[in-house]
């Protein structure tokens, strides 16, 4: 028990330092009861460089951490514990970011020109996937110490490939694509100073982006070169990969993608998968058996994120310019839009929260992220951010491929 | 082939209102529109700093010694088999070369 009156005199006594650290304090989870960091995230900061640490609860910021370079296609993933982000920013720089002390604890560049990065299933290892010069890097997750450097080295001549949709795969391995040369990478860790890599080529044109189902079993490659998704089976490798929904646009002239879709972040709803259509205003959906179409459901514009709700009873759909101030909603067991919003222009990403109540949307042009009731599609918040672009919660800590 | 049918298509579809008409100058609003754009929007793949992504780099240095309207062109027509979308349909030349100016004097502070 503890005694009041000791408590306000012992009080009292630390005001003093208390004001001199007020500025410290108040942008800083310390100061409070201590907490866990499953209702926490980051909101991506992109144009100057910062990241707001923000809770789901109370939909609050609880601070801001800058100095983090060019975030203009900045992602993150976190540590097993959910205190710690990693942030990949566009300029090659990793950083690791407290989000109990809202705290930048390092930061190293690590290439010219970067584009993502993963965390192993035991959470020792960081993979960031590199545009410039094109490979994939391996870092120690506590010191960032770099362990491995894995050049997309490619054809004859050793042409350095852009890597694009790099995931964690079970087993301490990562899966990747190179984007110039066609291939997927499958790299074991269990050595991280000696990463064993098996590569798969010829998986078609222009291989964007790309991911791996929620149970780590599929990695899939989109296309942009060609219509039709290269898909490895991870439990049969050996099967090599094999290409699904091979000419699904045949006989149709594709529109201008004004913004590349991103595949990271689909999920399964109702035994089916939800796919961004290049150049199409639709989105494609595939029965996971078979992986054969089973519906297609048009929507405002090119589909950039085409996310399900955690329960898998909704699909929101972000778009490509010039569409990009609208969401729409799919109704998964009927397959049709039911709602179309207008956050804002500039909608950039949306994140739900764990268990899919509300949904985060960035939007771009108002500075703000704006919060949405999934079941009733209405606004609840609506929090200041500078030109915010990725939302990121620390839920993904415990999921694969995210 | 395809990518040329793709353009037929596009020019037929008529300019969003914002997307202002062809030939007069640029209001001082639609300039910084169109900064605005070049960073945000053809940042997301050339980098917000230029300096490349997906697409390449756009740097001053990058841009040296090559004609203003067969950039102007790649902007408006984009680059058939590539990523690199036509613009017609959200720009008019004039501001397609009035951006190709603003990424040779260089955007970066």
């Amino acid at each position: 028990m503890t005694d009041p009156i000791r408590t306000v005199s012992r009080a009292a006594r630390w005001a003093g330092a208390l004001a001199v650290s007020a500025a410290l304090l108040a942008s800083s989870a310390f100061a409070g009861e201590p907490r866990g960091t499953n209702d926490m995230g980051l909101v991506v900061e992109r144009a100057v460089g910062s990241v707001l640490v923000v809770e789901t609860t109370g939909k609050t910021v609880l601070g801001r951490v800058e100095g983090l370079g060019d975030l203009s296609h900045a992602a993150a993933v976190f540590s097993r514990d959910g205190r710690y982000g990693y942030v990949f920013g566009r300029d090659g720089g990793l950083s690791k970011v407290d989000l109990l002390t809202n705290t930048l604890v390092k930061r190293v560049m690590q290439a010219g020109n970067s584009i993502g990065g993963s965390i192993s299933q035991d959470g020792s290892l960081i993979a960031v996937q590199n545009y410039a010069p094109g490979g994939v890097k391996i870092f120690d997750a506590v010191t960032l110490e770099q362990l491995a450097d894995i050049p997309a080295e490619y054809g004859a001549g050793g042409a350095r490939s852009k890597v694009v949709g790099l995931a964690d795969a079970p087993g301490k391995r990562f899966v990747w694509t190179l984007y110039d040369a066609g291939e997927i990478w499958v790299a074991d860790l269990t050595d991280p100073r000696n990463p064993q890599v098996r590569k798969f080529k010829d998986i078609g044109l222009q291989p964007y982006d790309g991911l791996i189902t929620p149970d780590g079993r599929y990695y899939i490659a989109g296309l942009f070169g060609e219509d039709g998704l290269a898909l490895l089976d991870m439990w049969n490798m050996d099967k090599g990969v094999q290409r699904i929904l091979g000419g699904y646009g045949k006989g149709q002239e594709p529109l201008p993608v004004f913004k590349m879709p991103h595949l990271r972040g689909w999920g399964f709803a109702d035994g089916k998968v939800f796919l961004p259509a290049i150049g199409r205003h639709e989105i494609l959906v595939v029965d996971v058996r078979t992986w054969k179409e089973v519906g297609r459901i048009p929507v405002k514009g090119q589909p950039v994120f085409v996310m399900p709700r955690p329960d898998g009873r909704q699909v929101w759909v972000n778009f490509a310019l010039p569409d990009y101030g609208f969401m729409q909603v799919i109704d998964v067991p009927s397959l049709s839009v039911i709602r179309t919003l207008e956050p804002g222009p500039g909608v950039l990403h949306f994140e739900f929260t764990p268990r899919g109540e509300q949904v985060w949307v960035s939007v771009r042009d108002h500075d703000r992220v704006v919060v949405y009731d999934t079941a009733t599609q209405n606004e609840v918040a609506s929090i200041k951010a500078d030109k915010p672009s990725g939302i990121l919660f620390t839920a993904r800590a415990n999921k694969i491929g995210l | 082939m395809r990518r040329l049918l793709v353009l037929a298509v596009v020019l037929c579809v008529a300019p969003p209102a914002w997307a202002g008409s062809a030939g007069d100058a640029l209001s001082p609003a639609r300039q910084v529109q169109l900064e605005y754009m070049l960073r945000q929007d053809c940042g997301s793949c050339h980098g917000m700093t230029f300096k490349g992504g997906l697409g390449s780099p756009l740097l001053p240095e990058d841009l040296a010694g090559k004609s203003a309207d067969a950039l102007a062109e790649v902007v408006l027509d984009g680059i058939p088999g590539t990523p690199m979308p036509p613009w017609r349909s959200l720009l008019t030349a004039p501001e397609a070369l009035w951006m190709i100016g603003r990424l040779r004097e260089g955007l970066n502070p």
